[in-house]
C-alpha cells in the first residue's frame, strides 16, 4: 500500500466496492437488486415498519438484525408524536444516502475526512395533503442541504465531492425523477 | 486511413455510401459550423493554408476541405456504396453492397459514431399535434411552426439550436441534464489550443482512470461563430431562453423533468474550472504568463430558484420539440459478433475483438481528441501500422 493511501481512512473499503463494480460489470444480473421494508399501523397515524431482508447478487439476503422505524405526526397535529413524520424519514433517506456517498468518494479520491455534517429542510404547503388548494402539491416544494465538511481538500474540491455525491445518490435520484409507483390491495 | 494503407502500400478501397463528407452534406443545419477552429483540422500531409486560422469552418467549407483532401491524396473512393453486410467467411470477411461485394483480409469500421439519434423513450407519448426534429433533421428555424420551442439536450448541439430558434421569434425553453461548460477563448487563445498545445486532446486512452467514462462524457459546449463567443447557459439566460431540468418523461400530456438542474450546472461549472486549472499550470509551467490575459473564471451558471419540474406543453404555448440528445453509432450491417450488451464495439483502442478489424472515428478511441478531424490522423497511423503488422503475421504464420 502506498503512502497516501495509507494515510486515507474514512472507514470505506473502497477496494471492496472497485472490485464489486467490476464484478457486476461483468454480472448484470447480479446487480439487480429488491430494498423491502415492512409496515404495520399501530393506531391513529402511528405505524411500525421494520427492515430485515432485501434481494442481491443473485439471491436473498438477510441482516444482522432487523430494524425498526416508528412513524407518527406531531402533537400540533393532534397525533401523539410517537415517531418521525414520514417526510422526515425522506430527508433522514437523502441526507444519509448523500453522506455516504461523499465518504466513499473521498476514499476513493483520497481526501481524509475530519468531520461532515449536514442539515436538511423541506419546504412543504400543507394545503396541498389538507386538499384546501388544488394547486399546490402534496409533496416538498424543494429541499435544501446543507454542509459543513472539514477535509483534508481544497474547497473546490470538496463541492466536486458534494457534487458527484448527488450524481451517484439513488435517493437524490429518487426525490429528483419521477417513479411508477403501484399500490395494490391484496 | 486510406491516406496512411497507401503511404504503407496497402491496397484498399474506402466505401462511401452518398459522397465525400456524406453526413456534413446531409445531416446537418444550415448554420452549423465546425467547433474546432481552421487551423486545428490536421490531416495526415494535409492543413491549413488560408488566411482566418481562428475562423471556423461553415458546412460548405468542411465539405470542400474534405473533398479536396480526397483528391489531393487520390484516396480510392467507391461513392454511392452502402454497405449491407459485413461476415467473415474463412480468413476474410466479405462486405456486400448496394453495388456488388468486396473480399478483403481487414476492414476499417469509419462510419462513425453519429448515425441515429438517441432520443427518450418518451418521446413515443407526445401528443402527433407536436412538431418533433430531430438534430439530423432540423435544418432551420422556420421549419418550426410560430410558437414556443422546447429543446431537449444542453451540450453543443442543443445550446447552438436554442439560440437560433429563440432569435427567430420563437420563444425556447430549454431541458439540461449532463453537459461541460467551456469558454470559446480563454486568457486571449482559443480553448481548443490550449487542450491542443497542454497536451489534453493527446491523452491516451490507456492513460485515464476509467476508459468507459471517458468515453460517455459529453462533449464541450462549444459554438463556432465569427465573434468567438462563449454560448453557455448563462448567456442563453440572457437572451431570455428559459431553463428546466434534464426531460424525465411525459404523464397525462406534461412533459417532466428533474430536480437535479442546480447540480448538473455545478457539475459543469466545476469540470470546467479543473480544466482551466489545469491550463492555468501548463501556462505558468511554460512561461506563458505574460504573453495572455491574465486568469479568469466565468461566473457561476446561474439557476433559477425553482424551475418547474412539469410543464403542460400544449398550456405552455410550446408547439414544437427540438431532441438534441445524442447520437449512437448504427452498426447494424456488421454481422461479426464484436458489440457489447450495450452495444457498443469491443475494441482495445481502435483494433476490434475480431482479426484484422479496426475502428476509427469514436470518443476517445485511442486519444481524447481521437473524434476530431484533428484526431483521426494520429489514430489512423497507429492502427494502420497495426493492420500492416497484421497482414505481414497472416501471410508469414509463426
Amino acid at each position: 500500500m502506498s503512502e497516501t493511501a495509507k494515510s486515507v481512512d474514512n472507514g470505506v473499503k473502497v477496494d471492496a466496492l472497485v472490485s464489486a463494480r467490476e464484478a457486476l460489470t461483468n454480472a448484470p444480473a447480479a446487480a439487480q437488486f429488491k430494498w423491502r421494508a415492512a409496515c404495520e399501523w399501530k393506531n391513529g397515524t402511528h405505524s411500525h415498519s421494520t427492515v430485515e431482508s432485501f434481494y442481491g447478487l443473485g439471491e436473498e439476503q438477510r441482516r444482522k438484525k432487523t430494524f425498526a422505524f416508528d412513524a407518527d405526526h406531531p402533537e400540533v397535529f393532534a397525533s401523539e408524536d410517537l415517531g418521525a413524520t414520514p417526510v422526515e424519514y425522506v430527508l433522514v433517506g437523502l441526507a444519509s444516502c448523500l453522506t455516504a456517498g461523499i465518504a466513499a468518494i473521498a476514499q476513493y479520491r483520497k481526501i481524509q475526512l475530519k468531520s461532515v455534517t449536514a442539515t436538511i429542510e423541506g419546504d412543504m404547503d400543507l394545503q396541498g395533503i389538507l386538499g384546501i388548494d388544488d394547486e399546490v402539491r402534496n409533496g416538498f416544494k424543494g429541499i435544501k442541504v446543507t454542509y459543513n465538511i472539514d477535509a483534508d481538500a481544497s474547497r473546490e474540491d470538496i463541492e466536486a465531492l458534494v457534487a458527484q455525491s448527488q450524481k451517484r445518490s439513488a435517493v437524490y435520484d429518487i426525490v429528483t425523477n419521477p417513479t411508477n409507483v403501484t399500490v395494490a390491495v391484496k | 486511413m486510406s491516406r496512411c494503407l497507401a503511404e504503407r502500400g496497402v491496397d484498399h478501397v474506402a466505401l462511401e455510401r452518398g459522397l465525400v463528407a456524406n453526413s456534413w452534406r446531409t445531416e446537418r443545419w444550415n448554420s452549423l459550423r465546425l467547433l474546432t477552429p481552421n487551423w486545428q483540422s490536421r490531416l495526415p500531409g494535409y492543413g491549413y493554408e488560408g488566411d482566418d486560422p481562428d475562423g471556423y469552418r461553415t458546412m460548405p467549407q468542411v465539405i470542400a476541405f474534405l473533398d479536396r483532401y480526397a483528391k489531393v491524396i487520390s484516396a480510392p473512393i467507391e461513392v454511392d456504396t452502402t454497405v449491407t453486410s459485413v461476415r467473415r467467411i474463412d480468413d476474410n470477411y466479405l462486405i456486400a453492397t448496394n453495388r456488388g461485394e468486396w473480399l478483403c483480409r481487414t476492414v476499417v469500421l469509419a462510419s462513425g459514431a453519429c448515425n441515429v439519434v438517441r432520443i427518450p423513450e418518451a418521446a413515443k407519448e407526445v401528443t402527433p399535434a407536436m412538431t418533433m426534429v430531430t438534430s439530423m433533421t432540423y435544418r432551420h428555424p422556420d421549419q418550426l411552426p410560430p410558437g414556443g420551442v422546447l429543446v431537449v439536450g444542453a451540450s453543443a448541439t442543443g445550446t447552438q439550436l436554442a439560440a437560433e430558434i429563440h432569435r427567430s421569434g420563437r420563444p425556447v425553453t430549454i431541458a439540461v441534464g449532463e453537459h461541460i461548460r467551456a469558454p470559446r477563448v480563454y486568457r486571449s487563445r482559443d480553448i481548443q489550443w490550449w487542450m491542443d498545445a497542454a497536451g489534453v486532446l493527446d491523452e491516451r486512452y490507456d492513460k485515464v482512470d476509467d476508459i468507459n467514462r471517458a468515453r460517455g462524457v459529453p462533449s464541450l459546449q462549444l459554438t463556432g461563430s465569427t465573434d468567438r463567443a462563449t454560448l453557455d447557459l448563462n448567456a442563453l439566460t440572457a437572451m431570455g431562453v428559459r431553463m428546466v431540468g434534464r426531460f424525465v418523461g411525459m404523464r397525462n400530456g406534461q412533459a417532466q423533468f428533474s430536480g437535479s438542474l442546480r447540480n448538473q450546472c455545478m457539475l459543469s461549472d466545476l469540470k470546467m474550472n479543473r480544466l482551466l486549472n489545469a491550463i492555468d499550470e501548463w501556462a505558468t509551467a511554460n512561461g506563458l504568463n505574460d504573453e495572455v490575459e491574465p486568469r479568469s473564471r466565468l461566473p457561476p451558471t446561474r439557476v433559477p430558484e425553482s424551475p418547474p419540474l412539469t410543464l403542460n406543453l400544449a398550456g405552455a404555448g410550446i408547439r414544437s420539440i427540438v431532441w438534441a440528445t445524442g447520437y449512437s453509432p448504427d452498426l447494424s450491417w456488421l454481422h461479426v459478433p464484436v458489440l457489447d450488451r450495450k452495444d457498443r464495439t469491443r475494441h482495445d483502442g481502435g483494433v476490434v475483438e475480431a482479426p484484422g478489424m479496426y475502428l476509427l472515428g469514436m470518443q476517445f478511441l485511442r486519444r481524447r481528441k481521437s473524434a476530431l478531424i484533428d484526431g483521426a490522423g494520429d489514430d489512423a497511423r497507429d492502427l494502420s501500422d497495426h493492420l500492416v503488422r497484421y497482414l505481414d503475421h497472416v501471410a508469414k504464420p509463426g
